[in-house]
């Protein structure tokens, strides 16, 4: 698939100026764009995380926050601005910062979470031709940049000057580490039957073949691992250690109040989305309908709803619905202790990943002789 | 009954009052309590440290129970301010916080304790309030108690 | 249990940390100086004495019917019982024998459902300090089902100056009856919904089973009393052993600890021993609410409270454990002394026993198993 950036290449190209000028200035376009998109989803997330959060607990969440005039009242949608309302308050906030604490690391740390998921975006898909960058080691590049929110999370903690920040961030060091390797076990079973690992090409396999989840019970088991996983790299409960909440007051996130809070609060929402964007794509079909599933001899065209625009609706909606299953798992379980994490991982986790690359290199052999 | 079975075992030292409590000497005070631990009254439900306006003396009361034989036995010691008791924090350990809280509040002092300090108080606090002498500081670390309570009490 | 490595191998540094006097989960204004190596504990001492207000010297000054508002204030949680506990230990030294049925029967239903709402806020926030927070909001959502019950009845929702010696302050409202059994049938279904949600959720289970052993011996040596004791397997209970009030005439039984998750004395058991209890108190209300007499709840208060020389103590089997009070009195309408125990001081003081060799996220989970009220503890 072609990507954005060379869409927007070949447009502009009329104007006749150099490769590399013009690039520079078709590059400000995407880069706006994600950041866009950042913003709007964790506004959005936030609200739907305290909705979510507020019926669950058996009470109604914002209420009273409306959004120019429409207010809502009553019904569902009651407090729709609350999150515009946080968003000016945060940024009109003092900045405090302690006076023992490294002032320049401090600083720092946020952005270097900023950075890990917004470079993150660049490879996720949006739909057919609606990727910011085509690469051809699209899963590879995707694991890799993931993982540089971990030293931004490290250098918060230290920076603090805080025990209990400490605390938190070894914690969440630790954790996250150990967690990609069973992502990316997960991932090497698809890879292993697609043969490429461009996002493109997973999602092409998908629409001939079938979704991955339903494609051998070993990818079945290999969505559920990968799911929890990304459940932990993304420090969610049950898997909150870091900033578990009635322990550390907000883990590694403690002193930081005002701007940098939010910096994090957004990289962590974008954190998640990235990861449902990715479950999506690899294992639910990315922007293909589910209604191609049921073929029942209705006309193809007509029944599946395929094409670029209706292709982000689908792979939306399995993110949406891949965040509100994160979100119901933090208000249902209490959240593990950091060795019974450690224990899930390495003694758990990583033994099925390995099984399943086995029987799954097995299943592809034999399989292929009997099922293609 | 177990009050006639300390009479018994230790005849003069020991004295029997109305309310069916034994009053120990505390120079005996050692001796008896580990006879009462080791004829079963395992469970130490409360100290309490009172003062008796008269002579400067105070008083101790023990209450113990036996889980086993489901009884109730009562011990006072009765002996001036400036005496030393024997603390029974080793033997019964509910008695350590509750050692701590007498010598805090009323001023006991128990020989044989393992962390006497305060614990009800800030560590710095003059004087031992519960005792019927006791008067308000006027400063406490530079600032004035104040004297005119009209409005807060 | 963690083993503390050997120092000489090894040379790591001991950390000292502190949970300090503001913290989400330390239950109210507590201190714990934690020494640790690395994760596992060695050393827990506890402070207190943040929220001391010199109660007992207060009582020394104030009459006996005025102290009553405070032992409200001593644990707030479960103001009916220090009342309850407080009048007894009055008409005890009064010699007052025989009470009008009524007003036994209503300080049996009031304190039953006071000790339903101690629990419930003992569950829940057990569980939030676990990390589930859901469970906290739906226990909270009852229980103010049963402080509406108590408003209606004192009128006032926390802190209740109700139950005085010698009878009760006035008469239950006319529907309260009515409005009470309702509430126990809404009720008994919602303990299988926390049943559900936490109860037998695995990773709560692996929070709190094994973790935390309190041993029968140690527990009696320190003086614990209540559902800590009981889930270490014994089964004393003042309502049974030694009845005040009429608990002679209910059919209840006593929950103990039975080591069904792990072993016998773990976090888990006296967790549950909670829970089950707020069964049993179900049960007791059942039958009070039926057989309920008339009569005169204010006849036998005696005019001027001034008992003869004398000392006294008393016993009463609150939601946290056992309350005991000893009084002394020197003839005149105001205590000599009036001491109070209360049961979380000496449960709290178990707490370096059965956390050293445990990591901090399971002294939190221990802490929230010995349900203290820092109220009582600092009185």
């Amino acid at each position: 698939m072609t990507s954005v950036v060379d869409s927007l290449l070949n447009l502009l190209s009329f104007t006749g100026l150099d490769e590399s000028i013009l690039l520079i200035l078709v590059l400000h376009i995407p880069a706006l764009s994600i950041f866009l998109v950042m913003v709007v989803n964790a506004t959005v997330a936030v609200y739907m995380e305290r909705k979510v959060a507020a019926f669950m607990q058996d009470r109604l969440g914002p209420m009273e926050v409306g959004l120019f005039g429409f207010k809502g009242g009553k019904k569902f949608w009651g407090g729709i601005g609350q999150t515009i309302a946080d968003a000016i308050k945060l940024l009109t906030k003092e900045d405090i910062v302690p006076d023992s604490a490294d002032k320049k690391l401090m600083l720092l740390a946020p952005f270097i979470i900023f950075i890990g998921a917004f470079l993150t975006f660049i490879a996720v898909p949006f739909s057919q031709n609606l990727v910011v960058s085509d690469f051809n080691i699209g899963v590879f590049y995707i694991m890799a940049m993931s993982s540089v929110g971990v030293i931004g999370i490290i250098i918060a903690g230290w920076s603090s000057n805080n025990k209990w920040s400490l605390y938190g961030s070894m914690r969440a060091a630790a954790q996250i580490v150990s967690y990609e390797i069973p992502i990316g076990l997960s991932l090497l079973l698809v890879v292993l039957v697609v043969g490429s690992l461009n996002l493109g090409d997973i999602v092409q396999w998908q629409a001939e073949n079938r979704w991955f989840i339903f494609h051998s019970p070993f990818t079945f088991v290999a969505f559920f691992i990968f799911f929890i996983s990304v459940v932990a790299e993304t420090n969610r409960t049950p898997f909150d250690i870091p900033e578990a909440e009635s322990e550390l007051v907000a883990g590694w996130m403690t002193e930081y109040s005002g701007f940098k809070w939010a910096i994090f609060f957004l990289s962590e929402y974008a954190n998640m989305m990235i990861v449902s964007i990715v479950a999506s794509v690899v294992f639910l079909g990315g922007w293909l309908s589910p209604l191609a599933i049921i073929n029942v001899g209705i006309p193809d065209s007509w029944m599946i709803f395929d094409g670029p625009f209706i292709g982000i609706l689908w792979l939306m909606s399995k993110a949406i619905f891949l965040i509100f299953v994160m979100m119901w798992f933090r208000w249902t379980f209490p959240r593990l202790r950091v060795d019974q994490l450690m224990y899930l991982c390495w003694k758990v986790f990583i033994p099925f990943c390995l099984a399943n690359l086995f029987f799954v290199s097995i299943w592809e052999l034999i399989g292929g002789l009997f099922f293609k | 009954m177990s009050e006639n079975f300390l009479v018994k075992k230790f005849k003069e030292k020991v004295e029997l009052l109305e309310n069916n409590s034994i009053l120990v000497n505390i120079n005996d005070w050692k001796e008896i309590s580990q006879f009462i631990f080791k004829s079963k009254f395992d469970y130490l439900m409360c100290i309490t440290s009172y003062d008796l306006e008269v002579d400067n003396k105070i008083g101790l009361a023990y209450n113990f129970f036996s889980t086993t034989k489901k009884e109730y036995l009562e011990v006072r010691l009765e002996f001036n301010s400036t005496d030393e008791i024997f603390s029974i924090a080793e033997i019964w350990r509910a008695a350590d916080w509750h050692e701590r809280e007498a010598y805090d509040l009323m001023g006991v002092v128990f020989d044989g304790h393992p962390d006497m300090k305060r614990i009800l108080l800030p560590d710095d606090w003059d004087g031992h309030p519960l005792r019927k002498d006791w008067k308000e500081p006027e400063y406490y670390n530079g600032m004035p108690v104040p004297k005119d309570k009209t409005y807060w009490e | 249990m963690y083993k503390i490595l050997d120092k000489s191998i090894i040379g790591a540094d001991e950390m000292v940390m502190n949970m300090g006097p503001q913290h989400p989960s330390t239950h109210g204004v507590l201190r714990l100086k934690i020494v640790t190596d690395g994760e596992i504990v060695s050393h827990i001492e506890p402070i207190i004495g943040y929220l001391h207000r010199c109660f007992e010297k207060h009582c020394e000054n104030l009459s006996y019917e005025q102290i009553v508002p405070f032992t409200d204030r001593c644990d707030y949680l479960a103001a009916m019982h220090m009342a309850h506990g407080y009048s007894i230990a009055v008409e005890k030294l009064l010699g007052i024998e025989e009470l009008p049925e009524r007003v036994e029967y209503i300080r049996v239903i009031l304190a039953e459902f006071q000790r339903i709402a101690s629990h419930l806020i003992a569950v829940g926030v057990f569980g939030l300090d676990v990390g589930a927070i859901t469970p906290f909001t739906w226990t909270l959502r009852d229980r103010e089902r049963i402080i509406d019950l108590f408003e209606s009845v004192t009128g006032s929702r926390l802190l209740y100056n109700y139950i005085w010696p010698g009878g009760l302050a006035h008469d239950l409202p006319p529907n309260f009856v009515q409005k009470a059994s309702d509430f126990l049938d809404y009720f008994e279904p919602q303990i299988e919904e926390y049943n559900n949600l936490l109860t037998t959720n695995k990773i709560f289970i692996e929070r709190s089973a094994d973790i935390g052993v309190m041993p029968v011996d140690v527990a009696i040596n320190y003086g614990v009393s209540g559902p800590t004791l009981r889930g270490s397997g014994i089964a004393h209970d003042l309502r049974k052993d030694e009845p005040y009030s009429i608990y002679k005439k209910f059919d209840f039984d006593v929950p103990v600890g039975e080591g069904l998750m792990g072993t016998v004395g773990d976090c888990w058991d006296r967790y549950y021993v909670k829970v089950l209890e707020m069964k049993e108190s179900i049960k007791i209300l059942r039958q009070a609410l039926k057989t309920i007499p008339d009569g005169d709840v204010k006849s036998a208060i005696p005019k001027k409270i001034r008992p003869k020389k004398g000392e006294v103590y008393s016993r009463y089997e609150t939601a946290r454990g056992d309350l005991g009070l000893y009084i002394r009195s020197g003839g005149k309408n105001m205590p000599s002394r009036l001491k109070m125990r209360s049961p979380a001081f000496c449960n709290l003081s178990v707490l370096n026993e059965i956390s050293a060799g445990w990591m901090i996220s399971d002294v939190i989970s221990i802490l929230g198993s010995l349900d203290i009220v820092l109220g009582e503890i600092d009185r």
